[in-house]
């Protein structure tokens, strides 16, 4: 019985292999369209990216560029189903297409951009390494952090930037290795270590959990870069654009000053022509994209512009208290920048 | 001589020192040097370790609000374990439809009530019309469909989905294994080598990485657009991975039952299935019992390894609730929550197999 069934997975393994191939152009769509939501990836929990409310809810930054692509698809931003996914499995399901979208804090690099089937359709959240100490150690620059004993959660790229950084300055530290982040915070509560390592949005949420955060502060030096952003299957062209400018859609919204609040009066009387491409009024931008006219105006009103999303999820209203820095608008100090719609 | 009658005089009582409380404590705590010193270390560890404890869990803890502001005191605030209670019991299942898993299990509860009356006559016929019947209303009642609201098995979580992969998996290991534990000790070498093989392969290979072929590698076998369900995945890897163990434990059950049993029944002229059905199986199950109730209540904890495949099992429930700003750094009365439960259920089973086996005890012991 069991040799059978061996045998019959054997023989269509090779008959499957034999038939798919990459995906086709528009083919994405197409499925989105007929099956009538957007199965999207995301984390199984990190704070300010995805997470659950006490409803049940999925939210987050990751989650709302889920929405915002569901927003421009059908109208309906509440049209997405969420896949959570670990950090291991996340590259599979999106190559077998159990999910359309993968927006779960992932790294854009050249080997994942390049090497896995998968291409990144920008940049949702410009994050990197870095280090959060006790204000008692009167430390307020990682270069004065020579000989100290850090906290690291296990993940190779945070150990590796960490003694890279290290060695460029000439500096040396003994390192702690933690599996989860709260047993390095609570680590660094009981003075085991003296200065955490981890990518900086995360950092914000560790101090949370300290029992007197206002005593802990995160180090201005960044020491990776962590540009996190959705990706999308490599060889549908269509998709990756929709992707991309559902994206840059909400990153021109904050720039021209449409929000959630003011879109339907702006879509109304545009204040200049540069909001009127942008929400379907002049031209038909949304045609070339496969999308509706009012794709924008959907996005904007049911998610908000992209700094409304952020302030809601980490930054000002959330708890984690996040500051734009390089996710500030680039005429605003940041390098957040998107191409114009025309 | 006069004739006396001697009149006992009542027996003293024993020496206050050796009984009561005192003597209880003399023979068992301070009955030599060392153990005297022994008992005075343990009371001190005590003394160190429990009131901290105490304190944390019940005087210096939270019970009433609904906000993490609301988490004013020292020690541990379960408000967050209230207010995520749901959750942690149903996970996504809507809370509308939430009736459903409670009566499925209300259902297990009485429907397997009449199999533990002595007195019920009919307990075989009557346990295997149960065997077919509930999964399938289990099934409809979860999943839904016939005229229920279907909820999507990426809805299900929490203690819920802990209990449903655990279910299935003692359901369906414990046949299989039975199965694979004869076919091992088969004379029939095709089926032998199969059994052996089938055995040593999934005992060989660790659960955690079986979880994760089932959802890493699998997919990519399967044609585009083509997924099979996550949890259905997880749960078939989870019976056949169990049941090679129980089909060990089996087999050191049926090796412990005499020869003369064998020959006995063949003198009899019982077939195989008869011989292994009527005589064999019966007493070699007996025997294990303590073996299968604690792959079993291994299996209960082993469930939370589906964490690995991102299915929102109860301590991934609980880990996922951490995650939510509104609630950092609540992640030791979570886990301390999960401990708990996770220990009431193993505590149940083991207490139960200890009861099983008192009630089937037909003096092997020597």
């Amino acid at each position: 019985m069991k040799m059978v069934k061996t045998t019959l997975a054997i023989v269509t393994t090779a008959a499957v292999l034999g038939v798919s191939g990459f995906a086709q152009a528009g083919a994405t769509l197409d499925a989105v369209k007929k099956k009538g939501f957007v199965q999207c990836g995301v984390s199984d929990g990190l704070p300010g990216f995805s997470f659950t409310d006490a409803k049940g809810a999925y939210k987050g930054i990751d989650v709302d560029v889920c929405h915002a692509v569901a927003a421009a698809v059908f109208g309906d931003a509440s049209k997405v189903k969420f896949s959570p996914l670990t950090a291991k499995e996340r590259f599979t399901a999106l190559q077998s297409g159990e999910i359309d979208v993968l927006s779960r804090n992932t790294t854009w690099t050249s080997s994942r951009d390049a090497g896995m089937g998968l291409v990144f359709a920008g940049v949702t959240y410009y994050d990197g390494q870095g280090f959060l100490v006790n204000k008692k150690l009167g430390v307020n620059s990682a270069k004065e952090l020579d000989g100290a004993t850090v906290c690291i959660q296990a993940g190779t790229t945070t150990e590796l930037n960490l003694s890279d950084y290290f060695r460029t300055n000439g500096m040396k530290y003994t390192p702690i290795t933690y599996d989860t982040s709260d047993e390095s915070a609570k680590s660094l509560e009981a003075g085991r270590c003296d200065v955490l390592t981890s990518d900086q949005s995360q950092l914000y949420a560790q101090r949370i959990k300290l029992a007197q955060p206002d005593e802990y502060v995160v180090l201005p030096e960044v020491i990776s870069k962590e540009p996190l952003g959705p990706a999308v299957r490599r060889g549908d062209e269509e998709w990756f654009s929709i992707v991309k400018w559902s994206l840059f859609a909400m990153l021109n919204a904050e720039e021209l000053g449409v929000t959630s609040k003011n879109v339907d009066e702006m879509a109304k009387t545009p204040k200049s022509p540069d909001i009127g491409r942008l929400l379907g009024i002049d031209g038909e931008y949304g045609k070339d994209l496969k999308l509706p006219k009012d794709w924008a105006v959907q996005i904007i009103k049911q998610v908000g512009n992209y700094g409304e999303v952020f302030e809601r999820n980490v930054g000002a209203e959330s708890n984690l208290k996040i500051k734009r820095g390089l996710n500030a608008l680039w005429n605003q100090g940041g390098i957040q920048y998107a191409p114009p719609v025309r | 001589m006069s004739n006396t009658t001697h009149t006992f005089k009542p027996s003293l009582p024993p020496p206050t020192l050796n009984v009561g409380v005192i003597g209880w404590l003399r023979t068992n705590l301070f009955s030599s040097v060392g153990n005297t010193l022994l008992t005075l270390v343990a009371l001190y560890l005590i003394w160190l370790v429990v009131p901290p404890i105490f304190n944390w869990a019940f005087l210096q803890a939270d019970w009433a609000g609904a906000t993490r502001a609301d988490c004013t005191a020292e020690g541990a605030c379960w408000v967050f374990v209230k207010e995520r209670f749901g959750q942690f019991m149903y996970g996504f299942y809507p809370a509308e439809l939430r009736w459903r898993v409670d009566l499925t299990a209300v259902l297990a509860v009485v429907g397997a009530a009449p199999l533990f009356f002595d007195r019920f006559k009919h307990k075989a016929r009557y346990g295997i019309a149960l065997l077919v019947a509930y999964p399938v209303i289990a099934f409809w009642l979860l999943y839904g469909g016939f005229g229920l609201q279907v909820v999507p098995s990426s809805a299900w979580g929490g203690l819920m989905l802990t209990i449903v992969i655990a279910a299935v998996g003692i359901a369906g290991a414990l046949p299989l294994g039975i199965l694979l534990a004869l076919g091992r000790r088969s004379s029939l070498p095709a089926i032998k080598v199969i059994c052996v093989t089938t055995i040593e392969f999934w005992r060989g290979v660790p659960l955690i990485t079986v979880l994760f072929l089932s959802s890493v590698m699998l997919p990519l076998f399967l044609p585009e657009g083509l997924s099979l369900d996550k949890l259905l995945r997880a749960v078939v890897m989870v019976v056949i991975f169990e049941a090679a163990y129980i089909a060990e434990v089996v087999r050191g059950g049926m090796q412990a039952i005499p020869k003369g049993q064998y020959e006995a029944a063949a003198a009899m002229g019982l077939g195989y299935w008869r011989t292994m059905g009527l005589v064999i199986l019966p007493q070699a199950l007996k025997l294990v019992i303590p073996g299968i109730v604690n792959t079993f209540i291994a299996l209960f904890k082993d469930t939370s390894l589906v964490i690995i495949i991102g299915l929102f099992d109860f301590l991934n429930s609980i880990k996922r609730a951490t995650a939510d700003p509104a609630w950092l750094g609540m992640s030791t009365e979570g886990y301390v929550f999960a401990a708990l439960v996770y220990w009431v259920f193993c505590f149940a089973m083991s207490s139960y197999s200890a009861h099983l086996e008192r009630k089937l005890n037909t003096g092997h012991t020597r």
